[in-house]
């Protein structure tokens, strides 16, 4: 038998983790952002204006990533702890992963 | 029994916020062709009952979850324990309330 950390699924949970810290991390600056409309709308439209970048866009792709992914594999995580047991859930993490990258690009298609 | 009632609460908090998560990401995707302005986000937003119920309904999950995801992280990868844990967490999901609260009534409130 594999170390756990050779596992795949061992990737998945990994990749779950880190893609939770990245969302948590960035959450305080996102209310931040937001909380600008109580000074008013330039102060919003200031911001916003500079999110209009090729370079942040992009890095929002990568938050829109994290946040599907980050969904994705909790949908599979809570199917493997309240469903019958399935032999299918290394697919299902990569589906998880394949459905994050499907949004981003989807994302990245609209934005520019 | 605290760490069975922290996980229960995670679970239940990633149940609630799965349809939301998915609102969010269309909502995304959809507003952001051509641009985005402060007056088209809160021509959507200000004085609208559901999207008022909607974000924060997701800020008081998403606060309960990520502060327990921290947490979990703090202890599993940096072998935190005790008190110094529990204030961290506390700190994190207080925090992340408030501002998340103050961020929905900002673009809510007419």
């Amino acid at each position: 038998m594999k170390p756990h950390r050779q596992q795949p699924l061992y990737l998945a949970f990994l990749l779950h983790r880190v893609s939770g810290l990245g969302l948590a991390l960035f959450l305080p600056f996102h209310f931040y952002v937001l909380a600008l409309a109580l000074e008013g709308n330039a102060e919003l439209d200031q911001f916003l204006h500079w999110s209009a970048s090729p370079l942040v866009k992009f890095a929002e792709a990568g938050l829109v990533f994290l946040l599907a992914l980050h969904l994705f594999g909790g949908l599979r995580l809570l199917a493997l702890e309240n469903l019958p047991w399935s032999n299918s859930h290394k697919n299902y993490a990569a589906m998880a992963l394949a459905g994050g990258f499907f949004v981003a690009c989807g994302f990245l298609l609209r934005a520019f | 029994m605290l760490e069975v009632r922290l996980y229960l609460a995670q679970r239940a908090s990633a149940a609630i916020m799965a349809p939301l998560v998915l609102i969010h990401l269309g909502v995304m995707i959809y507003a952001i062709q051509g641009g985005i302005d402060a007056a088209e986000i809160l021509e959507r937003t200000r004085g609208s009952l559901f999207w008022g119920a909607n974000y924060g309904l997701f800020v008081i999950a998403v606060s309960i979850h990520a502060a327990i995801g921290l947490r979990n992280i703090l202890r599993e990868w940096l072998s935190l324990r005790g008190i110094r844990l529990a204030v961290i967490s506390w700190i994190f999901f207080a925090g992340l309330l408030t501002a998340g609260l103050r961020a929905v009534a900002a673009v809510v409130l007419p």
